[in-house]
Order: C-alpha cells, then sequence, then structure tokens
C-alpha cells in the first residue's frame, strides 16, 4: 500500500502545488474531510477553506474560494477557482475578496443568486473564523 | 523620375518604418513569451475540469442532465463567439478566424439554420459588421485589458449562459486562432454549449490508477455538481481559448513584422541603388556640360 499519492492544485491561472503528500485536508462543501491514500474516489464541490497539504517538506496550507476536488486512490486533484498561499494572503486581503463576492452577488442573474450569495455568507463566515 | 531630394526623403521614411516594424516584432516576442507562459500554466487547470467533466457526464449520461450538458433538444439557432484581437498589424490572423466564421455562417444558413453573432475583440467586429451588421447580437470589448484573467472570460461565459437560459440560442460554437508555432496558428472551432468535454492531450497526465473508468462517488450529488460545474466548465474553454488566441497574436505580429522588417530592408537597397544611379546621371550630365562649354570656347 502506498503510503503518499500526487497532490495537485491547480487554479484557472496557473499550478500552484504537484507534491507526493501522505494526508490532504480538503473544505468540502459537505463537511471537511482528511484524504489518505487508497482513498475512494470521491468528486465534491468545495467551500471557502484552507487545503493543507501534508508533504516531504512539511505541511503547506491554501486558501481556495470555490471549485472541486478530484480525489482517487492514487491521487489528490483540486480545481480551485481561486487559489493562494496561505502566507500570501493577509486578512485585509480576505476582506477585499468578500467585497468583491458581495458585489458579484448583487449583480448576479436571477438563477445565480442563490448561490451567489451562498457563496458570499460562506466566505464571510470563513474570513471571521481566519484571524 | 523622382529628384535626389524626393530619393532621399523616401530612402528616410523608409527607415523610420524599419525601426518601427522592428520595434514592434521585439515588443510581439516579449509579448509571445508571457502569453504562452500564461497559456501554459493554465493547461493543467483545463485538462483537470476537462476530465470531471467527462466523469461527470459519464455517469450523468443516463438521466436526462442539465440543460446545458444536454442541450436545448433542438439546433435551430446557433451563437457564434468570433474571438479575435483588438489590434491589427499582425497578419492575416484576424482575417482567417473571420473566414472560417463566415464559412460556418454560410454553411449553416445552407442547412436552414439561424445565426447570431458574438464578437470578442475589436478588428473582429469590424470585419463581420459589413457583411452580418444584422444579425450581431452582442461585442466583448477587451481593448482596456492589459492581461487576460480568468474573470474576462467569467464574464463572456455569464453573458453566453443568460443568454442561453433565455432561449436565444441552442448551439454555441466558439472560433479563435489555436496556437501551434510563431509561424503557425490554426483557426478553429469547438462547440461550448451544450457542453462537450474536449479531448485532453496529453491524456491522463501520467498519475496511476486513474483511468477513466473509475467510478466515483459524488459529493452531493451529480446534479447538483454539475449544475454548479457547467458554467465553470464553459468559462474554463472561454479561458483557453482567450489564451492561445493572445499567443497566436502576438506569434503572428512577430511574424508579420518580421517581415516587413525584412521588405523594408530590401527597399531601402533598392531605393539607394536609384539615389545613387541619379546621383551619378546628375554628375555625369553636369561633366558633359562643362566639357561642351569649354569645348565651345
Amino acid at each position: 500500500m502506498a503510503d503518499t499519492m500526487q497532490f495537485d492544485l491547480v487554479s484557472p491561472e496557473k499550478r500552484l502545488a504537484s507534491f507526493a503528500a501522505s494526508e490532504v485536508l480538503v473544505p468540502g462543501s459537505e463537511g471537511e474531510m482528511t484524504v489518505m491514500p487508497e482513498h475512494a474516489p470521491v468528486i465534491t464541490t468545495l467551500r471557502p477553506g484552507i487545503v493543507r497539504a501534508k508533504g516531504e517538506k512539511g505541511e503547506e496550507e491554501f486558501i481556495v474560494t470555490r471549485g472541486i476536488a478530484e480525489i482517487s486512490s492514487g491521487s489528490v486533484a483540486i480545481i480551485a477557482e481561486q487559489a493562494f498561499p496561505r502566507a500570501d494572503m493577509s486578512r485585509d486581503d480576505m476582506q477585499a475578496l468578500l467585497e468583491e463576492a458581495r458585489k458579484a452577488a448583487e449583480t448576479a442573474s436571477e438563477q445565480e443568486r442563490v448561490s451567489a450569495g451562498k457563496f458570499v455568507e460562506e466566505l464571510a463566515h470563513f474570513v471571521e473564523n481566519m484571524a | 523620375m523622382p529628384s535626389l531630394k524626393d530619393l532621399k526623403n523616401r530612402i528616410e521614411s523608409v527607415k523610420n518604418t524599419r525601426k518601427i516594424t522592428k520595434a514592434m516584432q521585439m515588443v510581439a516576442a516579449a509579448k509571445l513569451r508571457r502569453a504562452q507562459e500564461a497559456a501554459e500554466a493554465g493547461r493543467p487547470y483545463a485538462e483537470g475540469m476537462n476530465k470531471v467533466v467527462g466523469s461527470l457526464a459519464a455517469a450523468a449520461a443516463n438521466g436526462e442532465g442539465p440543460k446545458l450538458l444536454a442541450g436545448s433538444g433542438s439546433d435551430q439557432i446557433h451563437l457564434l463567439v468570433v474571438m479575435t484581437a483588438e489590434r491589427g498589424l499582425c497578419g492575416g490572423f484576424n482575417s482567417s478566424i473571420v473566414k472560417l466564421a463566415r464559412q460556418k455562417i454560410e454553411d449553416l444558413r445552407a442547412a436552414g439554420k439561424a445565426v447570431k453573432i458574438l464578437t470578442v475583440g475589436k478588428k473582429g467586429r469590424e470585419q463581420m459588421k459589413r457583411e452580418f451588421e444584422d444579425i450581431m447580437v452582442g461585442h466583448v470589448d477587451l481593448s482596456e485589458v492589459k492581461r487576460v484573467g480568468y474573470e474576462n472570460a467569467a464574464a463572456i461565459a455569464r453573458d453566453i449562459l443568460a443568454r442561453f437560459d433565455n432561449g436565444e440560442f441552442d448551439v454555441a460554437t466558439i472560433f479563435y486562432n489555436r496556437f501551434q508555432s510563431v509561424i503557425s496558428q490554426v483557426p478553429t472551432e469547438q462547440q461550448i454549449v451544450p457542453v462537450s468535454p474536449a479531448p485532453s492531450e496529453s491524456g491522463a497526465d501520467g498519475e496511476e490508477g486513474d483511468t477513466g473508468s473509475v467510478v466515483y462517488e459524488f459529493e452531493p450529488g451529480e446534479e447538483e455538481i454539475l449544475t454548479e460545474l457547467l458554467p465553470r466548465a464553459v468559462a474554463t474553454q472561454i479561458f483557453s481559448a482567450l489564451l492561445e488566441n493572445g499567443a497566436s497574436e502576438q506569434g503572428a505580429r512577430m511574424s508579420a513584422m518580421d517581415n516587413a522588417t525584412r521588405n523594408a530592408g530590401e527597399m531601402i537597397d533598392k531605393l539607394t541603388i536609384q539615389y545613387n544611379r541619379s546621383r551619378q546621371a546628375a554628375i555625369t550630365t553636369e561633366l558633359i556640360e562643362i566639357i561642351a562649354g569649354a569645348e565651345a570656347l
């Protein structure tokens, strides 16, 4: 049994991380989960939160907003709409993101309003608890 | 026969032109590198997205699936999204896209379908306007955008999806130039609505045990993920098209400007020879006049 799995984190603009991890914390929309190697294949949507991957060089943390995680026995691929290394994001940056999301929610079309509103709520919750 | 002064002026002016085209070529080369890097950096995301959509589509294939995946049940009205550059001076870059789109419009019309056009980029709009102004439904202006970001693509996708929800069209296709190399860009058409996962080029990224046959669990349900994911899949396809287009534009401009610089050089050589000849002729004439004058004495 393998004790590591391939961990990839990509955003539309670049690949943020790609290494072998022994454990990955994924902020799934139905709840956080820690993924270990040989996990059952799952595809889940993400909510705003922290992705924490334990690799050879220690733990790395990333902030993701929305996206999808594709988990199979040998790999975890996180396809995030926005992703940043944790260290790069201050509280103010997160506030700015939140403002942006709020604005987007206000101008969203009717079908989108529900999900945009939910997104703002989740993001606000996350920013509050971040500190 | 132009006078010596005229020739000299022309040589000067062509030299200035050469300087400009040379500078544009070098700027394009620098931008091309950045655009290529951006296109490369965006690829893993697009591939990952495609893969997830692919496995979702396979899982949802038995059911009806959302409208975005299954289509609106008809293919009467086509929306063509013509993506071109904001600037000219890049060889056949814009024309080749417009040509492909025009061909498609003719084919669709011959098949009795209705066509609508959405343009991205000023140059394409100018060219399409001549013939198809009556069926152009919108335009996206990116001239203020320095670096194309995902947000731009998401905005275009929102616009297109809103139109789809309103039943304005049944099938959407994007037209852009796929970057192959500096000297070759391929005009490409790609259907984006209903969503059809594009076959990824590099396969499964070399990951082990990660074939398409894996049966995934879905959290929340397939339907929920699909409704959330499909609009983003559309945005992703538009985003990679924008990036490819950006790289292609710079590549096309670079080779066009390279040609222009070379032509200007040839032109200068030719004009210089002409200049020297007429100077020589003028001197000879003067000499003959002097000798003739001396002999007459």
